[in-house]
């Protein structure tokens, strides 16, 4: 009789509509995953190879942080069959980054090229990395000197101290 | 006195860059078309499929290019703009139908009025690529040589209307 009880558990209960859940999340996230798979054929494994390239370099403009291979809007889909078609008509890689920054601009590169307007973007990050470094050396060389003075002026007041009394000692004679 | 005004400085800095970057549009893709010919098409027109219309029939003329369609929800809020806008006659508005079905787009143009001096078809979005298109509505305003002058990427407002657009068609046609 106990065993039975079990199943009346709420924790248990609980697992296993979570479990439930899951499994149906599962199933949901596939079948959209499944919905974006596009059958295209080759000519050769390098003009594959250059269709996954492309599409993994450039960004979908909708989803503006998925690449055009990852993302499943619209967009993406004409995006990549553009690629796909260009390929096809024996075009370059670089015939193709440039049909598509002709009419997206630099933004639809993952990877900028190096320019007036991308300059930040490749500088900035070596910039800030410069003025940390300097910041961080004129601040301990700053800490250095200071803790020197400090020691200086501290072993001062020590032999100050120890001449007074000297002279103390002196001033009484000794007693001896 | 440093000790004090160094942070303030910081934070001054900190905040005019973070002020900045609220009212950035990110999602706003600046056009490379700008100041560049119209990309070529010669598309069906909507209301009359055995028709085609090409930029070069507008030669001479100020006109809008408007990419809009029947599932486009913001396209909703733009159309009575548009509308009020084509009343005024100030230029040629040409309609891209982008995506769409002809016989939902008729529909749409039925119950919403028609603000398009004429419409044309791109059922499968390629116009859309040349023209650099990647959320719709977008509203490019050409010159008489056939050059784009202005995008605007999202649903036009009243005030976008009287402050960019209105100025802008009549400089356009004041200039040869």
């Amino acid at each position: 009789m106990k065993p039975l009880s079990i199943i009346g558990n709420g924790s248990v209960r609980c697992f296993i509509s979570s479990c439930i859940l899951a499994v149906v999340f599962l199933l949901i996230l596939s079948g959209k995953t499944f919905a974006g798979v596009e059958f295209r054929e080759f000519a050769d494994p390098e003009q594959q190879e250059a269709y996954e390239n492309l599409t993994k370099e450039l960004r979908c403009l909708v989803c503006q942080n998925q690449t055009i291979a990852d993302s499943n809007a619209e967009l993406a889909a004409d995006l990549r069959r553009q690629v796909y078609e260009m390929l096809q008509q024996g075009k370059s890689k670089q015939d193709i980054v440039q049909f598509m920054t002709d009419r997206y601009g630099d933004f639809v590169l993952y990877n900028p090229p190096f320019n007036l307007k991308t300059g930040l973007l490749w500088i900035g990050p070596v910039v800030f990395l410069l003025i940390g470094l300097i910041a961080v050396f004129l601040f301990a060389r700053r800490k250095k000197a200071e803790s020197n003075r400090h020691s200086h002026a501290e072993q001062g007041h020590e032999n100050a101290e120890k001449l007074a009394k000297v002279r103390s000692l002196l001033e009484k004679g000794d007693p001896s | 006195m440093l000790k004090y005004i160094l942070p303030l400085i910081l934070f001054i800095v900190l905040s005019v860059f973070l002020a900045l970057g609220l009212n950035l549009h990110p999602s706003e893709i600046p056009s490379p078309l700008i100041n560049k010919a119209v990309p070529a098409f010669s598309a069906p027109k909507l209301q009359s499929p055995e028709e085609k219309l090409s930029p070069t029939d507008l030669k001479g003329k100020v006109w809008l290019f408007n990419v809009w369609a029947s599932w486009c929800t913001s396209c909703r809020s733009e159309h009575p703009i548009l509308n009020q806008l084509a009343r005024q006659q100030a230029a040629i508005i040409v309609g891209l139908n982008y995506k769409d079905e002809p016989e939902a787009a008729l529909g749409w143009l039925a119950n919403l009025g028609n603000p398009y001096d004429v419409s044309i078809m791109d059922q499968d979005g390629r116009i859309g690529i040349d023209w650099g298109v990647y959320g719709v509505p977008e509203t490019f305003v050409i010159d008489k040589q056939g050059i784009i002058r202005y995008k605007h990427t999202g649903p036009v407002t009243p005030e976008d209307v009287q402050q960019i657009f209105l100025p802008l068609i009549a400089k356009l046609q004041a200039e040869n």
